[in-house]
């Protein structure tokens, strides 16, 4: 099951329940759980036995794992300072914990469930398999702690500190172990592998195996979530966050599937309001409803139906018979795309307004800007202020203080971020040299204005008017263009299909 | 001027968005009720971007698998007409010749051009001897249509070679039916469908009556004459006000009378099977009536609202849509890279449709009524017919079957039965049953590889005056 207009009218019925039913103490503790049955219910059959519950399973894993690694030392010291053992939990977390495993146990009784009925994708392990599984994990976890000396002595006078260097270092490991979690999953070579080695340990036919018996339902938010929180803690900007609020804040089910990725402080002030919120307010009413009705016209309506033989694709590019007819797909491609996934933000948004948590915008106009910049300042907005706060930013600094010239560091860093952003969609050549691409563009325009800044100033209002619609055109057709690298599964079909757009026929 | 930025304007009260959900539902009710009143549906397919922003279709679209084939299957007959090249206004001094049958016309995995419609539009390579006055047309063209209605009906073709003949834009020598085609170019037009049912066929021939045929070439075969395959088609159920129409004019027995002529002495499986009598009791013929004419889907007046016909609909959007991937490829249908062959091999089995053993068939066995009733609505337009080759198997049991469709028996007495038609009724019919090898079939008795269907357009433009 995906996303879909079933699973949207199921979310508002569950909204209407929330709001009327649920006393307003238990809706922190509703968002938690209806969360993590989402990533149940939502996650796609898998062909591999018993996959699509292990994945979902370990996305709550990875959640609590995280938590446990971005505690902050502060959290102990006032622990210790209420003499508790060092490796004892708040009891708000303790019953978070109880509940998380509770429910991972109890999905998995739903292989005793009948098929029509069930919230998982398939028939789920045996449930004492499970039960097994999560207490090896628990285990190991704090063995490693331990390990580690993350959970100091009571009688460490310097604690903290030392946690806090210790912490680091393990932080740093766990977001290495992200990444590669991150590559292996979206490089189709390492995802096959994975995917026979899985089949061979499941005795499974291994010549099936391909990337798609590893789709793992919202990874590539979570992921960027949890390296938001991890770099955080480390930089020590994440506020003390409550297992409940790091779980319900790393799998909140209405931006489970396409974003935006929220910063868990900005989640977590919202989170912590959710008892104050009036339930039935109108107005909270009215612009939720209004923007997932806005979402589901953009994404059902609009983009289902361009992509129904008005887009691009790698068919019908191959298909394609003239150049006009492979701009039209082009074009239809481009807006596919963005109502596409500005619908799903939509629906995201609306919906989190109706469960009391305002997620953060994630498109304003993108194809009405003017210049490349203002472009990836209002398309996706939340995955590029996300790259620029752990890649652009932290990547400058470092270049500077190695005293790089100031234009080498704009072309490295705009090239490395929007190479990563490229990644971020699949690790392929094609995404790659789309974020290259982008990063090439945004160099040339900052280069552009900066040497023209001046003279555009001297330019009378008209001719201004005039260079924003040249500037507009130039700036859409860029990014439409490098649609080609993003839509097409291989180079050499897209550097056929850029030739043909110029009129120009390849033989690769 | 006013603004419309009243909504964040005013108040977000409950009473406020009360009020504009109570008119938004009346205002959505009050379409749904105008909509059913007004039944909109046939006005909106002649509403198309096709002939005007996007080339129309090259045959009615009809697909199983939209996403690869661009091209979907739906039930408004004018829109699929719109989509199609017919719709575009007629040129002066064009012959328009349509094209009626089932998936062996309209070209199943076949390109376009490799139909048989396509294949007779091509210009023919070779110097042409026809054109305009003093022409020796009577050199290549002494086999006329006429003549051929008068030779045995089945014989194998033994037309002159008529290399020569200006088929596509060129003016051309009158000959029997040139007589109307005279300084002309003639344009064929593909309106197969590919589902048998001879209904299905009269269907299409009478919106095709729109669009100014000069002569309609009507392919048929067995598969498409059992009385029982009539309402088969969704197509067909799904325009049971066309087909009432039809069913009244030319008093069809596609609903009303259908199965009422089994003679006692013959074995329906349906009956047997169901441990009915077996001796044509009027009771069967009445289930019989009841059953096909309960297949025709006559909506309600919810069904007939925008809600009701939201599928329709949508259909017709989506048949845009796919416009414009036709247009950017020119693909209409998905042909796989290796295409199945026809079985060739059989058991031991004669039965055919409702029959478990070789029976006579009598005419009223067959839908014959409703072929007339095209040849009568086509009216002064004349109306050739064609009885479609067939894939004739040499393998196992093939002295029982000539392919999987058609046991011998059944064949032989259709063949012998629209012969009879065709000369009692003075209809013009040629009979190409066996006019094509074996080895043009592709994966099933009637579909012909490209070869194949250039042979039979050879074969149909040699006939053709």
């Amino acid at each position: 099951m995906t996303f879909d207009l079933l699973a949207i009218f199921i979310a508002v019925i569950a909204a209407v329940v929330y709001t009327a039913l649920l006393p307003a103490r238990w809706r922190g503790w509703a968002l938690m759980i209806a969360s993590m049955i989402a990533i149940y219910r939502l996650q796609p059959a898998l062909p591999i036995r018993y996959l699509d519950f292990i994945l979902p399973t370990a996305t709550i894993v990875i959640a609590v794992v995280c938590w446990w690694g971005t505690r902050k030392p502060e959290h102990d010291e006032s622990a210790r300072a209420h003499s508790r053992a060092p490796l004892q939990i708040a009891s708000e977390d303790r019953i978070a914990l109880g509940v998380i495993a509770a429910l991972v146990v109890g999905m998995s009784l739903m292989r005793f469930v009948d098929a029509d009925f069930r919230l998982t994708a398939s028939r789920p392990p045996e449930p004492l398999w499970v039960i097994a599984a999560l207490v090896v994990v628990g285990v190991s976890v704090v063995g490693v702690s331990v390990w580690a000396g993350l959970r100091p002595a009571p009688t460490d006078v310097d604690g903290t500190q030392k946690i806090f260097s210790r912490q680091r270092r393990v932080l740093t490991g766990m977001i290495l172990l992200i990444v590669l979690i991150f590559v292996v999953f979206k490089t189709e070579a390492l995802a096959t592998a994975l995917s026979r080695w899985l089949r061979a340990q499941a005795g499974q036919d291994m010549s099936l195996a391909s990337m798609i018996d590893l789709n793992w339902l919202g990874f590539s938010y979570i992921a960027f979530r949890l390296i938001h929180m991890m770099r955080d803690r480390q930089s020590g900007l994440l506020p003390a966050l409550t297992l409940r609020e790091t779980v319900t804040y790393l799998v909140f089910f209405p931006a489970l599937v396409a974003g935006p990725i929220d910063r868990a402080e900005r989640f977590a002030k919202d989170f912590r309001a959710l008892r104050e919120k009036i339930g039935f307010d109108a107005g909270r009413w009215t612009e939720g409803i209004t923007r997932i009705a806005i979402g589901i016209l953009k994404k059902f309506v609009i983009a289902d139906t361009l992509a129904q033989g008005a887009a691009l694709n790698a068919i019908n590019a191959a298909q394609a018979s003239s150049t006009l007819a492979l701009w039209a797909l082009l074009y239809g491609y481009a807006l596919r795309l963005f109502f596409d996934f500005s619908g799903y933000s939509d629906i995201a948004i609306g919906m989190g307004i109706l469960f009391g948590v305002k997620l953060p915008e994630n498109f304003d106009r993108p194809y009405l800007k003017t210049n490349l910049a203002a472009f990836w300042q209002s398309w996706h907005m939340t995955l590029s202020s996300w790259a620029r706060f752990y890649v652009f930013s932290p990547l400058s600094r470092a270049l500077l203080m190695r005293k790089v010239k100031s234009a080498q560091v704009v072309f490295i860093t705009q090239m490395t971020t929007m190479g990563v952003i490229g990644l971020w969609h699949g690790v392929t050549l094609n995404f790659l040299i789309w974020g290259v691409w982008h990063g090439m563009g945004l160099f040339v325009h900052k280069q552009w204005t900066d040497r023209t800044r001046a003279r555009y100033m001297r330019l009378s209002d008209r001719q201004k008017r005039a260079v924003m619609v040249v500037s507009w055109f130039v700036t859409f057709h860029f990014v439409v263009i490098g649609w080609v690298w993003f839509g097409l599964p291989d180079v050499g079909e897209s550097v056929r299909v850029l030739a043909r757009l110029v009129g120009v026929t390849l033989v690769l | 001027m006013a603004k419309w930025d009243w909504l964040e304007k005013s108040p977000a009260t409950w009473g406020f968005v009360l009020r504009v959900v109570v008119k938004a539902a009346i205002l959505f009710a009050l379409c749904n009720v105008i909509y059913a009143a007004l039944n909109p549906l046939e006005a909106l397919g002649r509403v198309s971007l096709y002939n005007t922003l996007l080339p129309g279709r090259e045959r009615l679209p009809y697909g199983e698998n939209p996403e690869q084939s661009y091209s979907l299957s739906l039930n408004n007959i004018p829109a699929m007409f719109a989509s199609h090249v017919i719709s575009r206004p007629k040129a002066e001094g064009e012959f328009r010749v349509v094209l009626i049958g089932d998936s062996g016309v309209w070209g199943w995995f076949l390109a376009n051009g490799d139909t048989l419609a396509g294949v007779m539009n091509e210009p023919l390579p070779q110097p042409l001897s026809l054109q305009g006055e003093g022409s020796q047309g009577s050199q290549s063209s002494d086999y006329t249509i006429s003549q051929f209605i008068r030779a045995q009906h089945a014989v194998p073709l033994q037309m002159k070679a008529m290399e020569t003949r200006a088929w596509h834009a060129m003016p051309l020598q009158p000959v029997g039916f040139a007589s109307q085609v005279e300084q002309s170019g003639v344009v064929v037009y593909n309106v197969a469908y590919p589902i048998m049912s001879l209904t299905k066929d009269l269907l299409l021939l009478d919106e095709a009556m729109r669009y100014q045929p000069d002569m309609i070439v009507w392919l048929v075969t067995l598969e498409s004459f059992p009385r029982e395959k009539q309402l088969f088609p969704p197509l067909v159920q799904n325009n049971a006000a066309r087909i009432r129409r039809l069913v009244e004019a030319y008093d069809l027995r596609v609903v009303d009378n259908v199965g009422q002529t089994s003679p006692p002495n013959r074995v329906r499986v349906s009956a047997s099977r169901e441990g009915e009598p077996e001796n044509g009791d009027p009771g069967i013929a009445d289930n019989i009536n009841d059953r096909e004419a309960s297949r025709l889907i006559e909506p309600n007046f919810f069904g007939r609202t925008l809600i009701g016909q939201r599928r329709d609909v949508a259909d017709w959007l989506r048949l845009q849509l796919y416009g414009f991937s036709w247009a950017a490829t020119g693909i209409d249908q998905y042909i796989p890279d290796e295409i199945p062959l026809r079985q060739s091999d059989f058991e031991v089995d004669e039965s055919w449709q409702n029959f478990d053993v070789p029976t006579t068939l009598t005419a009223d066995d067959l839908a014959f009524d409703v072929l007339a009733a095209g040849i009568e609505r086509a009216g002064n337009v004349p109306v050739l017919i064609i009885n479609e080759p067939i894939f004739i198997s040499e393998g196992e049991n093939s002295d029982l079957r000539y392919n999987s469709w058609y046991p011998r028996w059944a064949y032989d007495q259709y063949r012998d039965l629209l012969a009879q038609e065709a000369r009692v009724n003075g209809w013009q019919y040629v009979d190409l049953w066996d006019s094509i090898d074996a080895a043009e079939f592709t994966d099933s008795p009637v579909h012909l590889t490209a070869a194949g269907t250039h042979i039979l357009a050879e074969q149909v433009r040699n006939i053709l005056p």
